[in-house]
């Protein structure tokens, strides 16, 4: 179980339970806006970017090179980026807290 | 329009794949505070298409492991979805779609977002060959999911050489069964690629143990006991357990067609995705549109395209100034190989292809018209992929022997010509 934090866009904060699966999964099964998940969740699109919070980085871990590649796609890259159907939820997830990064 | 006169208004969409589904919740997000009733014929909650030949086929999991949104997502926007209905009618004079129970549903705004089944082709023998498969649904993939664990000797024949062949070759090999693909063209995807990536297939394929087979017309299937026996127009002959039909599709553009809206090559929508009904549009894999960036009418069988133009469709239902303008991109995965492709390449007069040093397979294959780049296809090359977007967006001008030299770093300040 891990209790995941998205902050959006609009400021919203919106705090999420979820067990297993993509965080993107349980983003976009609860309606988080900015985060689609277009592709289904295997790193090919970039719509489900958010930035980690830099005390949590550590929970996250870094970027495979295909999501790294991938990110470039979106000008709002910064070094705490993520494609977040690359993390899966597990206990080490747990108090997370991540940005959506803003649109296009 | 103001968010206060949609209040009362009814938004139906024929068609709950994903066009019609992003295109019902970006609705909701453009504004829109009317009824929103999405209908489709299958009864499934609606899921993501893309895994069905990859993933879903080689896994033991259920459908609901891929759906495009849970179920709590419909009610808390307040979509409606009816599902397991056909839509038989749409009356344009009276705004009303007939549903197969005779009902009538009101509309205001009517999307349309059919898509489209796939080919059977009239090959003698075919309605009575045992176990035979397109691969379009989910119902789809459950019955070769069946029929493949059922069978003892799991010989599979797929007919065509295109992306659902192919992925499904690799995951019916990937599942242990003996898979031939028998391709009618002289090299597989010969529509969208050059004639390298064909080749690369080719060999990918035979490496993992799956034989593609070219210049194979399929003439008739025989069936004994069984078995079936699939004959092709050289003479050859081959036999099958299960055989899985991936030839192409057929757009579904007969509600429209019946509805007086005139067809050509899809349902034509203009760049706000609207039909020449100001009050229906149509979005995803049954439209024919216009693509500002390469200047011509095109119809798309992809998700990308599917997601954008519902996107586009939402906004300018709800009055707000868009144009649909995009770079159709596209992904297949095969075995451990990644394609990825930006652009459409058709026309193209040149191609380079950039080797990168790497222990596993990773290059990249850019089509040119001359100086303009059309189109990047990646293998294992997100980088190449993203690059090529990119490139291809701002029109740039590329220094192609660099671009050919992979020791030159691969960055924009190096391959691009200021």
């Amino acid at each position: 179980m891990a209790k995941i934090t998205f902050i959006t866009t609009g400021k919203e904060t919106i705090t999420l339970e979820g067990t297993s699966g993509s965080v993107m999964q349980l983003a976009v099964d609860n309606n988080v806006p900015g985060i689609d998940g277009d592709c289904g969740g295997v790193c090919s699109c970039a719509t489900c970017h958010v930035h980690v919070a830099k005390e949590h980085l550590a929970k996250t871990g870094k970027a495979s090179e295909i999501e790294s590649d991938m990110l470039e796609l979106d000008d709002h890259v910064n070094e705490y980026s993520r494609l977040c159907c690359q993390l899966e939820i597990n206990e080490e997830l747990d108090g997370v807290v991540l940005q959506v990064a803003e649109s296009e | 329009m103001s968010n206060e006169s949609t209040k009362n208004k009814i938004c139906v969409v024929i068609g709950a794949s994903h066009a019609g589904v992003n295109f019902a919740f970006s609705l909701r997000k453009e504004g829109w505070e009317g009824a929103i009733i999405l209908f489709d014929k299958d009864p499934i909650l609606p899921y993501h298409r893309p895994p069905l030949s990859k993933a879903y086929l080689t896994s033991e999991d259920g459908i609901d492991k891929n759906l495009l949104k849970a179920k709590e997502s419909y009610e808390k926007d307040a979509i409606t979805l009816d599902l397991g209905t056909t839509i038989n009618a749409i009356n344009r004079e009276e705004k009303t779609v007939i549903l197969n129970n005779g009902k009538s549903q009101a509309y205001d705004k009517l999307v349309i977002a059919t898509g489209a089944r796939p080919i059977i082709p009239p090959i003698p023998g075919i309605d009575t060959a045992t176990n035979l498969y397109p691969l379009r649904t989910a119902q789809d993939v459950e019955n070769i999911r069946k029929a493949f664990n059922a069978s003892s000797k799991k010989r599979v024949i797929i007919i065509g050489g295109g992306y659902i062949g192919l992925e499904t070759a690799a995951s019916i090999k990937k599942l242990g069964g003996t898979v031939t693909v028998l391709e009618r063209e002289e090299r597989v995807l010969a529509r969208v690629t050059a004639p390298e990536m064909s080749s690369f297939f080719q060999d990918l394929h035979a490496k993992n143990g799956v034989d593609i087979l070219t210049r194979k017309n399929v003439v008739s299937i025989e069936t004994t006991n069984n078995t079936n026996i699939i004959n092709c127009g050289d003479s050859s002959n081959f036999e099958a357990d299960i055989i899985i039909v991936g030839v192409g599709i057929r757009v579904n553009t007969e509600l429209a067609q019946e509805a007086g809206i005139t067809i050509e090559n899809g349902i034509p929508v203009d760049e706000t995705a609207c039909t020449n009904d100001p009050n229906i549009y149509s979005i995803g894999d049954c439209t024919y549109h216009f693509n500002p960036h390469y200047e011509r009418h095109i119809r798309l069988e992809s998700v990308q395209n599917a997601v954008d133009q519902a996107k586009v469709a939402a906004a300018s239902i709800c009055g707000k100034s868009t144009i649909y303008n995009t770079i159709p991109w596209f992904w297949s995965d095969q075995y451990d190989i990644k394609l990825q492709m930006v652009g459409l390449s058709q026309g193209f007069n040149q191609i380079i292809i950039r080797e990168e040093e790497s222990e596993n397979t990773k290059f990249s294959i850019w089509y040119f018209n001359n100086d303009e780049l059309l189109a990047v296809d990646g293998i294992n090359n997100a980088k190449a992929y993203v690059l090529g977007t990119k490139f291809i967006k701002g029109k740039n001008k590329i220094d192609k022997s660099k671009l050919a030299d992979s020791s030159v770093p691969f960055k924009p300040a190096n391959l691009l010509v200021s």
